[in-house]
């Protein structure tokens, strides 16, 4: 009985090493710089060109700072998703070869942008 | 008003070919324009209803709700269709000898009119929400609202049309000939939205697109173009695919065409439903 009730503990000891472990991992793997954004604003696409890396899946943050919906649209990137006004949505792209890659925004189509994928260095 | 019209028109267009191929593919079957209107309303009432909650379903699961949403309603409705052409492989000839012999529609039962509402509410929804939103984008903008709203109606009015001449098109198409051709195209509208679905999974980041681009017949057909659009929605046409969209795309042609195959291959059936053979 006494071994059981100590082995009992030790698990609990176990699994809060375990959980705390968990809780300080997402911390530390917050450092790395923020994700790649494009801002909707006034219809238009800020920045016009976005650089990313090649070959590799990327994850960029759409920003819609306008009240009216976007639609981020690219056959190029074969991408399509409705970011309502005041969100910021993530979208994941790639992996892709270098390029350019054209994007527009399909409820207001004459707003457009560029992917740029360049081969990263080293 | 005419850009506003261009853009309603684009999404309409899609649901209104996917109703006008489920109108076709029921011919001959009693009740099927009014299950087919159920499906109509109840899609305009599901897309309204996610226009109204696109800002929190968008949030949700860390911003992919709307990837995770659109590729299960595209699973459902692949399902359906697979279904329905499974269904019909067995099914098919009687219903057209039928029709036939007795002259009239021949009642079926509810289950495979079902299916065919669950298609027709998920077409329906899946486009109708954009045109939701985008519409309720004029109407807030307020300025220019009155001919934006006409170019909205008109966009609506030809993708209507369009949807009601393929259906016209098809119906001239002879009866016994009509169910092959609205099970190729079924088939194929399948395994395209399959292919849909895995590119909002990879767009999602839930599963790898493998490698982006395994081809790009951009300069053959532009996805953009109005014949590209067509095709895309037909036949599942991209432009640059990902592998995994392929994967997709030949994994669900195979498995419906297999299940057809399997269940038209006659294995012991009792003579009394299939009537006598020529």
């Amino acid at each position: 009985m006494a071994r059981a009730r100590i082995s009992g503990k030790a698990l609990i000891s176990a699994f809060g090493a375990v959980a705390l472990a968990v809780r300080l991992n997402p911390t530390e793997a917050a450092t790395p710089s923020p994700p790649p954004t494009l801002v909707v604003k006034n219809q238009a696409f800020e920045p016009q060109t976005l650089t990313i890396p090649a070959g590799q899946q990327i994850k960029i943050l759409v920003r819609n700072e306008d009240a009216l919906p976007a639609e981020l649209e690219s056959s190029d990137l074969n991408r399509e998703k409705v970011i309502p006004g005041g969100t910021a949505l993530p979208v994941y792209i790639g992996p892709l070869s270098p390029g350019r890659y054209q994007f527009f925004n399909d409820f207001h189509p004459s707003s457009t942008g560029t992917i740029v994928v360049v081969q990263p260095k080293g | 008003m005419l850009a506003t019209g261009v853009i309603v028109f684009r999404e309409v267009l899609e649901a209104a070919l996917i109703v006008s191929i489920v109108m076709a593919a029921a011919k001959g079957v009693a009740g099927r324009g009014r299950w087919v209107s159920y499906g109509i309303l109840l899609g305009i009432a599901g897309a309204c209803l996610v226009a109204a909650f696109a800002g929190a379903i968008a949030q949700a699961v860390q911003g992919r709700g709307q990837e995770l949403l659109n590729a299960a309603i595209l699973l459902l409705a692949v399902a359906m269709l697979g279904w329905h052409n499974v269904w019909m492989s067995q099914h098919g000839k009687a219903l057209a000898r039928r029709m036939k012999t007795i002259g009239h529609d021949v009642a079926v039962g509810d289950r495979p009119l079902s299916v065919l509402l669950v298609v027709v509410t998920m077409a329906v929804l899946r486009e109708g929400s954009e045109v939701v939103l985008f519409g309720y984008g004029i109407y807030a903008s307020g300025a220019q609202s009155m001919s934006m709203l006409i170019g909205a109606l008109g966009g609506l009015g030809v993708g209507v049309a369009t949807g009601v001449l393929l259906y016209k098109g098809l119906l001239r198409i002879p009866t016994r000939h009509l169910f092959a051709v609205t099970g190729w195209m079924i088939l194929l509208l399948a395994a395209g939205m399959a292919a849909d679905a895995a590119g909002l999974l990879s767009q999602a980041g839930v599963l790898p697109a493998i490698r982006e681009g395994v081809w790009n017949s951009a300069w053959l057909l532009n996805e953009q173009s109005l014949l590209g659009r067509l095709l895309h929605i037909l036949v599942g046409y991209t432009q640059r695919p990902s592998a995994l969209q392929i994967l997709f795309y030949v994994a669900t042609l195979a498995t419906i065409a297999s299940l057809m195959g399997a269940v038209k291959r006659p294995r012991h059936r009792p003579a009394s439903l299939e009537g006598a053979r020529p």
